[in-house]
């Protein structure tokens, strides 16, 4: 079921603070129903990842790619293809581990901090932790178990905002007949 | 620039996390009025803030019947990408708009079968309609019923002080 949206640029431009805003309100009635930062982190990757295990097919269903053969193709995926569809920006890809299981997404800006100030109660707070979680849970769907985590945030002053995704293993699941 | 669909993702996962804190495991009246009207009050912040955003001109609206046709208008495409299908009023501070294909229930099946569920996917946009009219300088109140899915109705009144 797909819906033909005629989306001009006007209407673009505000979907963009729409999402934005409301992961704004999200962030701020966590804060108010958790006691601590540690716990609206979790909240947040929880929610990212029930997000992610859904995203992954509206994803698959829109970008056509096939199968990645390796992690390196993932990034290159996760970078190029599914950032730009759904957040509008490409980050870049640094910091690959020997081994070939790590690497770095670097986000010169990140659009769910528009207008966004941590308040200096909150030093812990991981404000965009969705996106690991999302980024976790899409990933677990196409079976690889993956750890994402910011190492750098523009919130808290670094330069640039870095996630670090950590191939853990792959998920040998039964997958339902006919599938590959 | 947000892609639209990752609006409705958010949108529903907010939706079952704040009815999964609802402590009383049996929600009756008190307990579902209390998550109605957080996520009510978060999509009013994000409904204001939106409005706050228009251009100074758009904002110079001769009466208020222009108020609420900018809102099934422009509103509703910078949100849901469509149009409202209706509005009614009273000429007395009543509207009723009318969406019948409202994005955030087409995902779930239409009829009858999931109607206990709908408000909990109507208040932040009821929300959404208050915070904007705010912004744009009128005080209301907003619900939504659902008679069939995905058809739905805002109401909104008008409150003078």
């Amino acid at each position: 079921m797909s819906r033909q949206t005629n989306r001009g640029t006007e209407s673009k431009k505000m979907s963009s603070e729409l999402f934005t805003l409301t992961y704004g309100a999200l962030v701020t009635q966590l804060c108010k129903d958790y006691e601590n930062d540690e716990d609206v982190n979790k909240q947040l990757d929880k929610m990212g990842y029930n997000i992610g295990v859904r995203l992954i097919e509206d994803f698959l269903a829109r970008s056509n790619v096939g199968r990645c053969h390796d992690f390196r193709e993932t990034a290159d995926v996760i970078a190029k293809v599914a950032f730009k569809m759904y957040l509008g920006i490409t980050p870049g890809i640094t910091n690959w581990s020997p081994a070939g299981d790590e690497f770095s997404l670097i986000l010169e800006n990140n659009p769910l901090v528009d207008f966004v100030e941590l308040p200096d109660n909150h030093s812990s707070l991981i404000y965009s932790n969705l996106l690991c979680g999302v980024l976790r849970g899409a990933l677990e769907m196409v079976q690889m178990a993956v750890e994402a985590k910011f190492v750098q945030d523009t919130l808290k002053g670094d330069g640039v905002t870095e996630i670090r995704m950590r191939f853990i293993r792959r998920i040998e699941d039964n997958l339902p007949a006919g599938e590959e | 620039m947000a892609d639209a669909v990752l609006f409705e993702f958010l949108h529903t996962e907010m939706v079952a996390e704040l009815w999964a804190q609802d402590p009383d495991p049996d929600p009756g009246p008190g307990g579902q009025k209390m998550s109605l009207s957080v996520l009510e009050g978060m999509g009013f912040r994000v409904g204001q803030a939106m409005a706050e955003r228009l251009p100074r001109e758009t904002l110079a609206f001769r009466e208020e019947l222009d108020v609420l046709k900018f809102l099934c208008k422009d509103l509703w495409v910078a949100v849901f990408q469509k149009q409202m299908d209706s509005l009614r009023t009273n000429h007395q501070g009543t509207y009723v708009l009318q969406d019948n294909s409202f994005p955030l229930l087409i995902r779930m099946s239409s009829g009858l079968q999931y109607l206990e569920e709908a408000p909990k996917f109507l208040a932040f946009t009821c929300g959404i309609l208050r915070g904007a009219l705010s912004t744009l300088g009128i005080k209301s109140l907003v619900t939504a019923s659902v008679a069939a899915l995905p058809a739905c109705k805002f109401q909104v009144v008008i409150q003078r002080c």
